[in-house]
């Protein structure tokens, strides 16, 4: 009967949707079980919450405003969007600030009844903007959502503040008619959710049927509707995933493969504080979390940790990378293996906090004293921050040294759907123990390839040893001032983290091998890369795409690839770091640079107008 | 439980010399520094402890170079973070007994934070803190124990800063225990670092040391052959306190506070004198203790508070035993399979 109604159904390849609200009305819930429609339905996505930075800001304010951002697709999708072709905005606020992000001609859903003088003016509305031609471009579904939520269960004995807080529940059933969702994901999680209360099991349910009532009732709604249709994705089990849940669970996947206890040295930052929650719950997989009086307590227990045989990791921000600067040196010198992730944030100092940027990549490589070189690894996914989280670790313990981690809050807070892997066909992790009483034992006798050192816990016989930040000799491990043995060991941590680089695949690239453009990216801007460059190699043009997750070392094969292309261009989220880094390592190339640096991520749309300007002209 | 340390004593052979380094001991001649490692080199064996699971830790400074010293495994780290270096080892293998070694400068101004923290967390670990009440390896600043209006290379017009008091400090920050010794007094060295090695939780002992360059005779005024008698009470577990070269005085509560009192004056006698109850977990009289000094107080040696409370490494050795036990999720395949999950 339902499907009898519908109008024309048209078919779309990928397709953006935005819910927005204020911070209590459930956004993230309603995204989220959006998502697990798509995901059921067999699609592609991508995910994205935009969370106000105040905890509670002032209700009804653009302050307040959560938002919850879904790409979802029939075709691979690789970010979670640039503009929505749906915004579902539950009062003013969030339609005020949300409205420059919906594709002109894009349908925007308004609860009417939330559009009051008091909203409209706390929002800063001097009109409404459904009066006025505000909204002349858009699709604008006038939904009475909160009275017609209210009249669905207006027989149950439910007060006016649960029903209320469940009008989301009646937009999400609008959602799910226009894109024909099947009710059982959300039917699970209320039951799985309110499971001691079945009134509100029944009230969810109810609310959700009457939404897609509702937009089956309604012309604008049910004369077209749309269809997305399964991706091909490979065959296998599928979850969703955020960038810090992958790269916690990477860290316990690495314990598990090495052998060695995990031990979490921790200081809650935003956005990485998820790494050092989810660490804790596991304690049932071995895994010792510390949460440490400050971000230099955190890395130094860390670097203890370490000594003692544990993998060490330590999580933050940028503005705790800084405070462990000296202590990343420590590990340097003491080579010992601990993995620094700094899930990067829009900075200097405090910056701001829950926006993203790839600005800490010269503090990764560079922010010590001394000659410090660390391995330094960006993740590039959401899913694949436990794939790289997996190898930061694998690096670190098999090469004795510290490895940077890179990621960033789109990752780290983002979501997309992660086919899960099996531990076993994981890469296998070997660290260097010694055994007891190893009579060829010295504390910085070199294994001649990698050039690491040998680990020797404590508590084993016959390797009593002592370490620290003073220079050392050079195999003996003592203390030493001597200047030529001060230039061996320097030399030695360079070669050790340089060598890494034998033991890394080779760097790929997207597209042909030689062309006229080649992008260089690095980090959390993958996806939207891919984007720009596919649209333009499928519009003909000769460009390709060399996207880094190995920043030190750089594959062997960079200065190669490089030599291929007319043009490199770099674009990154900062005022270009990666850029300089290369333009130092490969002069002979000439590098443009591309940046933005608004706490934003790049539209698709800028890249390819750069992307093009730089085809065009010769 | 000085009677249980004689009943371990001497365990597997372990002897001094298993502790002795290959290493040139760098300290000044004359410095105080070297009356401690002797002490603590005596001490170790004595413990009962496989020399392979002893680790010395250290932060900067003189005294931080104490790991060179001592044949055990070793980690100088970083100025003022041997504290939280020793809980990272601890936690990671509660197995191994750590000893810290740090001093005023490393502890309470560069590492206060670590210091306070390592405190109220009671960890099982035991932190030897050199007191010389300056900066010795930086040759000559002041220190946060340096006393108010006195003159180093950088406060030439005298300090205007109010000292800290170490055992102040940790009790205030929920130390479990505290400890004072003098580096001129090794067999009372040797006691309080067996009783802090007996202690389940974070044992502070402060070691009332002497820069001989920097700050030579700092601490003269209680450790002088002259006034040590007068300027020192030794603490004594159910005894009462008394002190003096004639052992005339002693330290009476009077209302809510500490008076010194003649003995045999006024009616005085033994029995109206303060008994040490070092294990009473009410840190009041433990606080005013750790805080009498010349010239009203003789000043406390020995083990002022040793109270047992539960170890932060115990506890999370049984949390992660029970959560081993009871958790659902045995390993990282489950984990990855938990939760939402669909089949393509």
């Amino acid at each position: 009967m339902m499907t009898a109604k519908r109008g024309k159904v048209v078919v779309l390849d990928n397709v953006v949707v935005r819910f927005a609200g204020d911070s209590g009305d459930g956004i993230q819930l309603t995204g989220s079980l959006f998502s697990d429609a798509a995901a059921i339905a067999g699609n592609d996505f991508a995910t994205f919450p935009d969370y106000p930075a105040e905890i509670r800001a002032p209700q009804g304010t653009v302050a307040g405003v959560s938002g919850f951002q879904i790409h979802f697709g029939h075709r691979h999708i690789f970010t979670s969007g640039d503009m929505a072709d749906v915004l579902v905005a539950m009062n003013p606020a969030p339609l005020k600030l949300n409205l420059k992000w919906v594709k002109p001609g894009g349908t925007i859903i308004v609860d009417t009844d939330m559009f009051t003088e008091k909203t409209l003016s706390k929002a800063g509305f001097d009109v409404s903007p459904l009066d006025d031609d505000t909204l002349a471009d858009y699709n604008v579904i006038r939904a009475p959502i909160s009275s017609l939520t209210k009249k669905s269960v207006e027989e149950m004995d439910l007060d006016h503040k649960t029903v209320m807080k469940s009008r989301n529940m009646f937009a999400l059933g609008i959602m799910f008619f226009l894109f024909d969702r099947k009710f059982k994901s959300a039917d699970d999680y209320f039951e799985e959710k309110f499971r001691s209360n079945p009134l509100v099991i029944e009230s969810n349910k109810k609310i959700l049927r009457a939404g897609y009532n509702y937009a089956e009732s309604i012309e604008a709604l049910r004369s077209v509707t749309y269809r997305v249709e399964p991706a091909s994705l490979a065959r296998g089990t599928y979850r969703n995933i955020t960038g810090n849940l992958a790269t916690a669970w990477g860290f316990l996947a690495a314990s598990e493969r090495s052998g060695r206890p995990l031990f979490l040295g921790s200081y809650p930052i935003t956005p990485a504080s998820e790494i050092l929650q989810e660490l804790s719950k596991h304690k049932s997989l071995g895994a010792k979390v510390f949460q440490a009086e400050d971000e230099i307590a955190g890395i130094v227990s860390a670097i203890g940790a370490s000594f003692a045989g544990s993998l060490a990791i330590t999580s933050t921000s940028g503005p705790g990378l800084s405070l462990k600067s000296e202590a990343i040196g420590l590990a340097v010198m003491t080579e010992l293996p601990i993995v620094i992730v700094d899930v990067q944030r829009a900075g200097p100092s405090t910056g701001m906090p829950t926006k993203s940027e790839q600005s800490d990549l010269m503090q990764a490589l560079f922010g010590r004293n001394g000659e410090a070189p660390v391995i330094v690894i960006a993740a590039s996914s959401c899913s694949n921050c436990f794939y790289f989280a997996y190898i930061s670790a694998k690096l670190a313990l098999e090469h004795m040294t510290p490895v940077i981690l890179l990621t960033d809050g789109y990752l780290a807070n983002g979501s997309e759907v992660f086919r899960i892997p099996k531990v076993a066909d994981l890469p296998s992790i070997t660290p260097p123990l010694v055994q007891a009483d190893d009579p060829d034992y010295l504390p910085y006798r070199r294994d001649p390839e990698k050039l690491n050192r040998r680990w020797a816990l404590p508590g084993t016989p016959g390797l009593r040893h002592r370490i620290g930040g003073l220079e050392k000799e050079d195999g003996i491990g003592n203390v030493s001032h001597d200047p030529e043995n001060h230039q061996i060991m320097c030399e030695y941590r360079a070669g050790k983290v340089q060598r890494v680089a034998r033991y890394l695949p080779k760097q790929e690239v997207i597209g042909q091998d030689k062309g006229d453009l080649l992008v260089i990216s690095w980090g959390g801007t993958f996806g939207v890369m891919m984007e720009a460059v596919l649209d333009l190699q499928k519009q003909g043009h000769k460009i390709s795409l060399a996207h880094f997750n190995y920043i030190n070392p750089l594959p062997i094969n960079t200065r190669e690839i490089l030599g291929n292309f007319k043009k490199i261009i770099v674009p990154e989220l900062n005022l270009g770091q990666f850029v300089w880094y290369l333009r130092m390592q490969f002069q002979e190339f000439r590098f443009e640079q591309f940046n933005k640096i608004q706490g934003l991520p790049f539209m698709v749309s800028e890249l390819t107008s750069e992307f093009r300007r730089l085809l065009k002209e010769d | 439980m000085a009677d249980e340390t004689a009943a371990i004593t001497q365990v597997q052979g372990v002897t001094k010399e298993d502790f002795v380094s290959d290493q040139m001991v760098k300290w000044c001649p004359g410095c105080g520094d070297h009356a401690i490692l002797s002490s603590l080199l005596k001490v170790l064996p004595e413990l009962g402890i496989p020399k392979e699971k002893f680790v010395i830790v250290s932060g900067i400074g003189c005294s931080s170079r104490f790991p060179y010293y001592v044949k055990t495994y070793g980690f100088h780290g970083i100025h003022g973070r041997a504290a939280v270096l020793s809980t990272g080892i601890k936690i990671s293998n509660p197995d191994l007994s750590v000893w810290m070694v740090t001093g005023d400068g490393d502890s309470l101004a560069i590492g206060g934070n670590h210091f306070i923290h390592v405190m109220r967390r009671n960890l099982d670990i035991n932190i030897m803190l050199f007191n010389n009440k300056i900066y010795g390896l930086t040759k000559g600043q002041y220190s946060p124990t340096t006393p108010m209006g006195y003159i180093t290379k950088s406060s030439p017009q005298g300090t205007i800063e109010h000292p800290f008091n170490a055992g102040e400090l940790a009790i205030g920050a929920q130390g479990t225990f505290f400890a004072r010794a003098t580096d001129t007094n090794p067999k009372l060295m040797s006691d309080v670092m067996m009783e802090a090695a007996h202690h389940r939780g974070t044992s502070l002992i402060e070691i009332l040391q002497n820069c001989v360059i920097f700050n030579n005779n700092i601490h003269n005024e209680i450790t002088s052959r002259e006034t040590k008698d007068d300027n020192q009470v030794f603490l004594r577990h159910g005894e009462p306190l008394i002190f003096g070269k004639n052992h005339d005085k002693g330290i009476q509560l009077v209302g809510t506070r500490l008076k010194v009192v003649a003995l045999g004056k006024n009616g005085i006698d033994e029995t109206k004198l303060l008994v040490h109850n070092q294990y009473e977990a009410d840190p009041g009289i433990h606080m005013m203790l750790a805080r009498m000094a010349p010239p009203e107080f003789p000043m406390a040696m020995g083990v002022i508070r040793s109270v047992a409370l539960p170890t932060y490494d115990a506890l999370m050795k049984s949390l992660i035993a029970r959560e081993k036990q009871q958790g659902k999720i045995k390993n990282v395949d489950q984990l990855l399979h938990s939760g939402k999950t669909w089949e393509i």
